[in-house]
């Protein structure tokens, strides 16, 4: 049981996440749009490769890598068994992501965030909740351009957070942001696409070594 | 779980209040069901009938003969019923034993409302690629007969009993309009299922309206009869088919009965509004009441003798003109410590 547990962390990519994309994949899927140069937020300058008729774009090197460790992240934490929950609230892509959450078998909230719901758990729902292990942000922002209440929640709950962080979003808070586009529908399937492949991989693997372990 | 770091020693107190009615395990009701089906069986050899055939209307029976009460409430009297009946149906805890919740939306608190949402989200996305399907393939539009006035949505009481869950008026608001926009969308067949679900059947009011045949006397002329109330007065009416506009009250003709203007209206109106004033006559029989509600009497009553010689459309005219109602209003008592039903005594300063 031990040894279920501690063989995945000795290898760095584990889950063999690198070859569920490419810089090509990314840039079909126009992940490297930003927004504006005016809408730019100061801590998310780093992330970005340059501007172009006032219009930023991302840096696809960084992402590659922030996107690796993120998969293998979420992959680390589905192989244990862990409760993922996808935020996202955008109106567009709530209903490809509340069926993507439904595919793997994970957990998705993608309406309006009451405010309890992390921090008040035990009244909310009943006395012996679990709460979600990791929590995945497909679009930082809320509907009025403000970081989502989730990422503060997430902090002040010591839960690690997956986010994809945009031109106008703040990447502080969030454990392991991924810059990158939030906004068009090939960029958001990309993403779901992605986590999908992620955690089935990690959820088959765990039950193939619990067969073997068996077996023994 | 949560670890605790530091509280101060009244936040250690249990809040008992908070934590919200009391939530019962779906042991508890199973063993509850075991032992009301026991108690039956002892319930029955008590009484000395069969445990086999022992119905829930003779346990009702026995517990009021063998626990006789005066209560005047029903619901406070010794009852033995079926858990079901008596445990109200509760959300049963939503995760299993490793913590995981159940539903996938779970997290937002309120599941069933949002997954419900979430599927009428997918027919409707499902009916507009079947549109554009059709609408490639340039075959001509389905044209399909919607009820207007014979459905109706189901209210926010009966959808909240149907998820289980507490809604908003914005909620229920929204539901709302998705299936309305769903209905307006030129949808197939399974669409249609799926809206019935959340659709109740609106009887017309034409339907409670029983119209009489028409009875025919010695000399073969057509005739009906009608009751009608106002106030005190009791009125029976019988129109003859084939008549000259002649109208008779007890024996009496009624501009002799009936010397004020207005009563004589009354009276005409319902032969003025179906354009028949010249063609009946009628012969009324009236007690009680006074001279305006003796009128309003006969109105009631003619009005419902003239239903069995009209077309159902026209009742239906009437009944909307007001002209099948009974008028319920009636005097109005006197009340103590004021000088009538409303009026009160003079107030004086000092």
């Amino acid at each position: 049981d031990d040894k279920l547990l501690s063989e995945p962390l000795s290898h760095p990519d584990f889950f063999n996440v690198k070859e569920l994309f490419s810089l090509k994949d990314l840039f079909d899927a126009r992940v490297h749009l930003g927004h504006k140069k005016g809408c730019r937020h100061r801590f998310m300058e780093p992330y970005i490769f340059g501007c172009r008729l006032d219009q930023d774009i991302i840096d696809l090197d960084q992402t590659m890598q922030h996107l690796q460790l993120a998969l293998n992240f979420t992959a680390h934490i589905a192989y244990r068994k862990g409760i993922i929950l996808f935020i996202s609230r955008k109106r567009q892509f709530c209903h490809l992501i509340e069926n993507t959450a439904r595919e793997c078998g994970e957990y998705a909230h993608t309406r309006y965030w009451q405010g309890g719901l992390l921090t008040n758990a035990h009244i909310q729902f009943g006395s012996g909740v679990r709460l979600p292990d990791l929590l995945i942000f497909l679009s930082s922002l809320n509907n009025v351009f403000e970081p989502h209440v989730a990422i503060r929640d997430a902090a002040k709950m010591n839960i690690p957070t997956v986010g994809v962080v945009d031109t106008n979003c703040n990447p502080c808070l969030i454990t392991y942001p991924i810059p990158g586009n939030d906004d068009s529908p090939t960029a958001m399937e990309l993403y779901c696409k992605l986590f999908k492949m992620a955690i089935i991989r990690a959820k088959d693997k765990r039950r193939q070594s619990e067969v073997f372990d068996e077996l023994r | 779980t949560l670890r605790l770091i530091y509280t101060t020693t009244a936040v250690q107190r249990k809040n008992v209040g908070a934590s919200g009615p009391e939530k019962y395990t779906e042991a508890f009701i199973k063993k509850q069901i075991e032992e009301f089906n026991l108690g039956k069986r002892h319930l029955a050899n008590m009484m000395g009938e069969d445990p086999e055939t022992f119905t829930q209307e003779d346990i009702d029976k026995a517990i009021a003969y063998l626990f006789p009460s005066g209560l005047f409430d029903k619901r406070a009297r010794p009852m033995m019923k079926h858990p079901t009946e008596i445990f109200p149906e509760q959300r049963k805890i939503q995760w299993g034993e490793d913590g995981r919740p159940f539903h996938f939306l779970f997290y937002t608190g309120k599941q069933s409302y949002y997954s419900l949402m979430h599927e009428t989200y997918e027919k409707l996305l499902n009916a507009q690629k079947y549109q554009d399907q059709v609408t490639a393939q340039d075959l001509p539009p389905q044209k399909e007969k919607k009820n207007l006035a014979g459905s109706r949505w189901l209210t926010k009481i009966e959808l909240e009993e149907m998820l289980l869950e507490k809604l908003s008026d914005n909620d229920y608001l929204r539901f709302i309009l998705l299936l309305q926009k769903l209905m307006t969308l030129p949808c197939g067949d399974i669409e249609e299922k799926y809206i019935q679900k959340f659709s109740k059947e609106v009887p017309a009011q034409l339907q409670k309206v029983v119209i009489e045949p028409l009875k025919y006397d010695e000399r073969g002329v057509a005739f009906s009869t009608g009751e009608g109330t106002r106030k005190t007065a009791r009125a029976t009416a019988v129109v003859y088919d084939n008549g000259t506009g002649k109208v008779t009250v007890n024996g009496i003709d009624i501009l002799h009965y009936f010397p004020v203007l207005q009563d004589r209206e009354q009276l005409l109106f319902p032969f003025q509004f179906l354009d028949r004033i010249g063609k009946h006559d009628m012969v009324c029989t009236v007690s009680g009441g006074g001279r305006s509600a003796q009128a309003g009497a006969i109105r009631l009553a003619s009005a419902k003798a003239l239903k069995s010689f009209v077309t159902e459309k026209e009742v239906e005219f009437m009944r909307q003109a007001g002209l099948l109602t009974v008028d319920p209003r009636v005097k109005e008592r006197k009340k103590p410590g004021q000088e009538g039903a409303r009026r009160k005594f003079t107030w004086k300063k000092r």
